[in-house]
């Protein structure tokens, strides 16, 4: 009686359910649709499906934003985020996972401190502090920023993977001699993989969509990322909706595909930690 | 890198040693964030007392930064912004993900498949996401003239560009990327809900409501403060869906906190009062994280 009620009472849940999805689909689906559709087209017919479909829309994005250049600058400050953040929150997760470090809560609370600091507050000195220095408008001074913004992040997540290793693997090494270092680089790094994968998609997710420091560090054209010259293009072609949508659609096609491919891994990550996407 | 010395060293030099070396293993992390974190926005409190404009030598000027602010019309407009905003997402997102989150809950099959499908909209770029919403809600290629020509009119006006409606619009955009998120959070607490409390609720006849009300609404009671917590940091900072959409216009109308800040620093070469702002925003976060920690000092288990 009780299984027949709930498939009963059930379909009015999978109508709300659905109903949802098609709130979180429906945009980026006409979106994809417009991508293909010539300006006066969307104009008659914004949201349905095209009537012709016009790849020239790509084509044109790709050209008149730049896109070979941006591209390349968005990987190169998402692959060097992540490798010098994964590099440094590593060792710090090993240490607070595995080595007894006195004053572990003092790092902690020092984290939670940092990490809650408003951006916009210590942007401020910064952005001149840098200017000063030569590294407004590099592409070494923005990462510099994001391993420092990411790190603590990524030392939580490493380490809650370091500490569920099983201790004999470490306590076997330590018995031969082997040092701190040795026992990071050849036992637990590579048992901790999945950890270094999750916190490095969440990183590379972050640096790809960042906007205020990416506006703020590099605004000249050469060296700045997909983001912010999307948001530039956007604004020189503002009523060519065929031709931003595509540009934008270059931009999140390649995220979406990945987070499909690695949906679990992308939530675990970004569910834990307070790291704002 | 072995410390084969160490037995030549003495007992006490050793200890120390092998402390510095496992200290050298967090010391990276520490010093970036030091230099990156720490000091400027120690510097950026002692600035809000100066009147630097980013170019010159600070000079202290005392609390005049504190009475420009306080009488500074603008900036008022934008902390109430900031606090309809926080009540905003208080509400609508949660609604949603507590609603979503306890209908998956109960359901037998696509749980996994509802679930990625709401957390889509969380991963595309504030900067995609704007693009696309710019366009559905626009007076000429939106949804509005298209729903005005079957006679439902209430969209076919500019939100972003009307005073009265610019704010809603921009959070509106914000939360549809916000609140898939926050079922994923919920339904992952709600799967940790004991099945045999529920159980107990049906046999004393409690309809789907109560048992959400008096079983899983206490159950999730850690993660959903924890989000609440979440909700009131980061409304204080958000910036990037008002500076695309509307930057803070019209005539201020949807001025926030931030990119009020962002404004008198970077444009109109006032890095000192940007600093006070900041100060404010700081202030707001605070205050947010020491409620947290009393209500922790009360028992709460969150």
């Amino acid at each position: 009686m009780f299984a027949n009620r709930r498939t009963q009472s059930s379909i009015p849940s999978y109508i709300v359910l659905i109903l949802l999805a098609i709130f979180a689909l429906a945009p980026l689906v006409i979106l994809a649709m417009n991508s293909v559709k010539s300006t006066p087209e969307i104009g008659r017919n914004p949201i349905g499906l095209p009537e012709n479909v016009l790849f020239e829309n790509f084509t044109e994005a790709w050209e008149e934003g730049n896109y070979a250049v941006t591209t390349r600058n968005s990987i190169i400050l998402t692959v060097s985020t992540i490798a010098g953040t994964l590099t440094i929150a590593g060792l710090a997760a090993f240490a607070l996972a595995r080595l007894k470090l006195k004053g572990a809560n003092l790092i902690a609370f020092y984290f939670l401190v940092g990490t809650s600091v408003p951006a916009q507050l210590f942007m401020i000195p910064l952005f001149f502090v840098w200017r000063e220095i030569g590294l407004v408008n590099t592409h070494i001074g923005l990462i510099i920023i994001y391993c420092a913004l990411y790190a603590p992040f990524a030392t939580y997540l490493l380490r809650s993977y370091m500490v569920a290793l099983p201790e004999e693997f470490v306590e076997a090494a330590k018995i031969d001699g082997a040092s701190n270092w040795h026992v990071f680089r050849h036992i637990i790094m590579p048992l901790s993989w999945p950890g270094f994968l999750t916190a490095g998609l969440v990183i590379g997710l972050n640096v790809w969509n960042e906007f205020l420091f990416a506006v703020t560090f590099l605004p000249g054209t050469e060296n700045r990322p997909i983001a912010t010259s999307l948001f530039a293009f956007q604004q020189r072609f503002g009523r060519d909706w065929g031709l931003t949508s595509a540009g934008s659609v270059i931009m999140v096609l390649p995220i979406i595909v990945l987070f499909l491919l690695l949906q679990r891994r992308f939530i675990e990550g970004l569910t834990q930690g307070g790291l704002k996407a | 890198m072995t410390y084969s010395s160490q037995a030549a060293t003495s007992p006490r030099a050793a200890k120390w040693l092998s402390a510095l070396g496992r200290w050298a293993f967090v010391l990276p992390v520490l010093l970036l964030n030091l230099v990156v974190v720490v000091i400027p926005s120690v510097a950026g409190l002692a600035v809000a007392f100066t009147d630097w404009t980013g170019y010159n030598v600070p000079n202290f000027v005392g609390l005049a930064n504190f009475q420009r602010l306080f009488q500074d019309e603008i900036f008022f407009l934008a902390l109430k912004n900031n606090l309809v905003w926080t009540v905003m997402f208080l509400t609508a997102p949660i609604f949603v993900g507590l609603l979503g989150a306890y209908i998956l809950s109960t359901i037998r099959h696509g749980q996994m498949f509802f679930r990625v499908v709401y957390f889509i909209p969380y991963v595309v770029a504030s900067v995609v996401n704007t693009q696309m919403w710019r366009q559905l809600l626009n007076p000429r290629v939106g949804i509005g003239p298209l729903l005005a020509e079957r006679g439902i009119t209430f969209l076919d006006f500019p939100i972003f560009g009307t005073r009265e409606t610019s704010l809603f619009g921009v959070a509106f955009v914000d939360a549809w990327h916000f609140w898939g998120f926050l079922v994923v959070l919920y339904l992952s607490a709600m799967s940790a809900v004991d099945v045999e409390l529920y159980e107990v609720a049906r046999l004393d006849g409690a309809s789907r409501f109560q048992q959400f009300r008096f079983v899983t609404l206490p159950s999730i009671r850690p993660t959903l403060v924890f989000t609440i917590l979440m909700i009131i940091i980061w409304s204080s900072t958000t910036f990037d869906y008002v500076y695309m959409l509307t930057a803070g216009g019209p005539a201020n109308s949807s001025e926030l906190m931030s990119t009020y800040l962002y404004d008198n620093a970077f444009s109109r070469f006032d890095a000192g009062y940007a600093a006070t702002i900041g100060m404010m925003m700081s202030l707001w976060v605070a205050l947010a994280v020491a409620g947290f920690v009393y209500l922790r000092r009360r028992g709460w288990e969150i």
